[in-house]
């Protein structure tokens, strides 16, 4: 009995200072009390969006002109564009939607980051100059009050392309093409290739063009921290969360020709919340869908693919998520400073990486080898079948060598 | 153990040298390679790396600037501790400081941009050496032209205009020291085809891009001089691979080349008829236990 009782009477003790824990934390926790009443407070002063019953300051905004579903590289320099063409401050309101905070899967910091002018439509060699005059000039363009300048640790090395008797023509009219548009690109003879590089072995290749300014290689993530850090000071407003849901309405219109077509408008998107069936819908003017390799599941969420098959309505977006490898190997009597990013006629490539003798390579499989993209799983034998054989044929020195890390960017390829 | 003195010594030896510092390289490198898991830090590691070269930069950058005006950021002077933190509130609690803020720095680099202009009116009336010289001259750098004297800006930036008469003569020699030359500035330098000394030496705003651009001087070049650039790299460094002719190159005092003893011999090993002038080999060597300086006073070894 005495022993029932003393039991009580300590539980009501701990009752007693369950509730004081309940009330909000000990009294020795000041720091913490002071940082959540400014938090409470800023939420009800104007500015903030205010919810009275429950705390909604981890969620985005009810509204918002503009919504970037994705937040790597290309939906940040959305953003950054937006915001930078605005004619009035704070015309435009951007809302930028990530799913993964970390980027742990997303293209941009897995890239092997190289930038290059050789492309057969003019197109791309245009949009490839405009980056690369963006990149140089990064320090004025992202330059933000009181943070130190981004050094994008560029490469400018070019990219040297090797072609077999098989691509020489097409190799000859592209370069042509290159030059019109203004890149700086210059083809090479056999010989002249091993007049300039002595470690490669020329058998096989016919023709071969080589970037001479403007190409090379950088690191994507510094680019990736300096937009966010640019976009944040401009005003634009992040969100974490995954995009489930749009909410669109459709009208029968009729063309300046008479003919009938629906007009699809998307009015919301719901944005859903990490770990939480909890979603904020927010009303928006435009969306953009900057995925990335999920793309293709954000256009069918609009329903983009969703008709009969033949009709634009029914095209799916052709952008699935595919797998590389990327290797990361140590060869002693490597190619030196000098080596610029070799792609072979077979497809397999290599770069130089830092100073020590590593190198950096992969090759694009085939349509029918392609590797499942749903397991993350990295295949060593790949590396010694399919990797390795061309690169050891095409540069000797390559015979010896001891890999060191295998990396699986997913990267997202048009089909 | 002494520098060789010809480059025919180099060779072997540097295959002895290269293996040491190339071991060290490729363990910092891997170091932050193998941590590639938790990516965040990594990334911070990698990005975090080139902040002692940034630590440099930004001062030289805002060297003729003050208070309001300067990058602030990574470096402050030591006696504007109080202002810049000063300076750092009012930026984050009205628009209109940041505003100010923010015009001020892009008028600095309009100031650049400004004096690396090119002059297409004198290139029409008087070719395009005179013109690459008269840029040169406006900059504050000096220009020879071959058989003449050094023509050279006095002290008030005032120089003679009787080089408008060389119209044929090529230009040899130019000493663009200290000068604010950028990617568009090198527009004029490189239309100089029979240039064969260039110097280089501490350009503020000199960096890895500018350097790819050198390859148009390839022919001609002889002697090139980089010393004390603040923003030169060795990836800068690795496309000199097509200056075929240089006899003599200077690559001392980088401070943004992360391994220096490392990178000269690779560019040496790059560049192999040249004689590369540099820092110190030895610098990135830990000393072996049998080499380390004995010191005979002391009772016990070093």
């Amino acid at each position: 009995m005495l022993r029932r009782a003393l039991q009580l009477g300590w539980s009501r003790g701990l009752f007693i200072r369950r509730l004081g824990t309940r009330r909000g934390g000990s009294s020795l926790d000041w720091d913490g009390n002071i940082s959540e009443i400014k938090k409470k407070i800023q939420s009800f002063l104007p500015g903030g969006t205010w919810n009275p019953l429950y705390d909604t300051s981890h969620l985005p905004p009810e509204q918002s002109d503009v919504v970037i579903v994705g937040g790597g590289v290309l939906g940040l320099s959305v953003a950054y564009w937006l915001k930078k063409l605005e004619k009035i401050q704070g015309g435009i309101r951007v809302l930028v939607v990530e799913r993964d905070h970390t980027y742990s899967q997303a293209s941009t910091g897995l890239s092997v980051g190289g930038i290059r002018q050789q492309f057969s439509l003019p197109e791309n060699i245009q949009l490839s100059l405009f980056s690369v005059s963006f990149l140089r000039n990064i320090n004025e363009h992202l330059a933000v009050v009181d943070a130190p300048p981004l050094d994008l640790q560029f490469n400018p090395s070019g990219y040297l392309f090797l072609a077999s008797e098989k691509g020489a023509a097409i190799m000859e009219s592209n370069v042509k093409v290159q030059r019109q548009e203004g890149a700086k690109v210059c083809l090479m003879s056999p010989e002249q290739l091993r007049n300039k590089f002595p470690w490669i072995n020329t058998e096989g290749v016919a023709l071969a063009s080589y970037g001479l300014e403007d190409e090379g290689w950088f690191d994507p993530w510094c680019l990736l921290q300096g937009l966010r850090r640019k976009v944040q000071s401009m005003g634009v407003l992040f969100c974490q969360g995954e995009v489930t849901r749009f909410t669109s309405s459709s009208d029968r219109m009729k063309t300046a020709s008479e003919k009938e077509v629906i007009l699809k408008r998307i009015h919301e998107v719901h944005v859903k919340m990490d770990n939480s069936l909890e979603y904020q819908p927010v009303e928006c003017a435009i969306v953009i869908n900057a995925a990335g390799a999920w793309s293709g599941q954000i256009a069918e969420l609009a329903g983009i693919g969703k008709g009969l098959p033949g009709t634009l309505q029914g095209t799916k977006l052709p952008v699935e998520p595919r797998k590389r490898y990327v290797y990361l190997w140590h060869c002693p009597q490597g190619p030196g400073l000098e080596a610029p990013l070799v792609i072979d006629s077979s497809g397999a490539y290599f770069r130089r990486e830092g100073l020590g003798n590593n190198y950096l390579g992969g090759r694009s499989p085939t349509e029918e080898e392609e590797p499942d993209p749903g397991n993350l799983e990295v295949d060593h034998d790949f590396f010694q079948d399919k990797v390795w054989p061309p690169l050891a044929q095409r540069v000797p020195a390559f015979e010896t060598l001891k890999v060191c890390l295998v990396e699986c960017p997913s990267a997202s390829a048009g089909t | 153990m002494a520098a060789p003195r010809t480059v025919g010594d180099r060779s072997s030896w540097n295959l002895q040298n290269r293996s040491l510092l190339a071991a060290s390289a490729f363990r910092t490198s891997l170091g932050d390679q193998a941590s590639k898991g938790p990516r965040l830090q990594a990334q911070f590691l990698l990005s975090s790396l080139p902040n002692k070269s940034l630590r440099l930069v930004v001062p030289i950058w805002n060297r003729s600037t003050r208070g309001i005006r300067g990058l602030g950021g990574a470096v402050a002077p030591e006696g504007n501790q109080k202002k810049r933190t000063l300076l750092q509130f009012l930026s984050d609690h009205f628009y209109d400081v940041m505003a100010l803020r923010e015009f001020l720095l892009r008028m600095q680099m309009l100031k650049v941009h400004q004096k690396n202009r090119a002059f297409p009116h004198i290139e029409e009336k008087h070719g395009p050496y005179i013109a690459g010289a008269f840029f040169i001259l406006k900059q504050g750098g000096a220009v020879k032209f071959r058989d003449k004297e050094w023509v050279r800006p006095n002290e008030r930036g005032h120089f003679s205009l009787e080089f408008l008469q060389f119209q044929a003569v090529p230009v040899e020699a130019v000493d663009a020291s200290g000068c604010n030359i950028n990617y568009e500035g090198l527009n004029s330098l490189l239309a100089l085809k029979e240039l064969r000394s260039l110097s280089l030496r501490c350009c503020p705003h000199l960096d890895d891009w500018c350097l790819s651009r050198l390859h148009s001087l390839a022919n001609s070049l002889e002697e090139l001089s980089l010393a004390g650039c603040p923003r030169i790299s060795e990836r800068g460094l690795a496309c000199l691979h097509h200056l075929q002719n240089l006899r003599r190159l200077d690559i001392s005092d980088l401070p943004a080349v992360s391994n220096p003893g490392l990178t000269q011999i690779l560019v040496e090993e790059m560049l192999p008829n040249c004689e590369v002038v540099g820092t110190n080999w030895a610098e990135g060597l830990k000393l072996g236990p049998e080499e380390q300086p004995q010191d005979t006073a002391s009772p016990v070894p070093a």
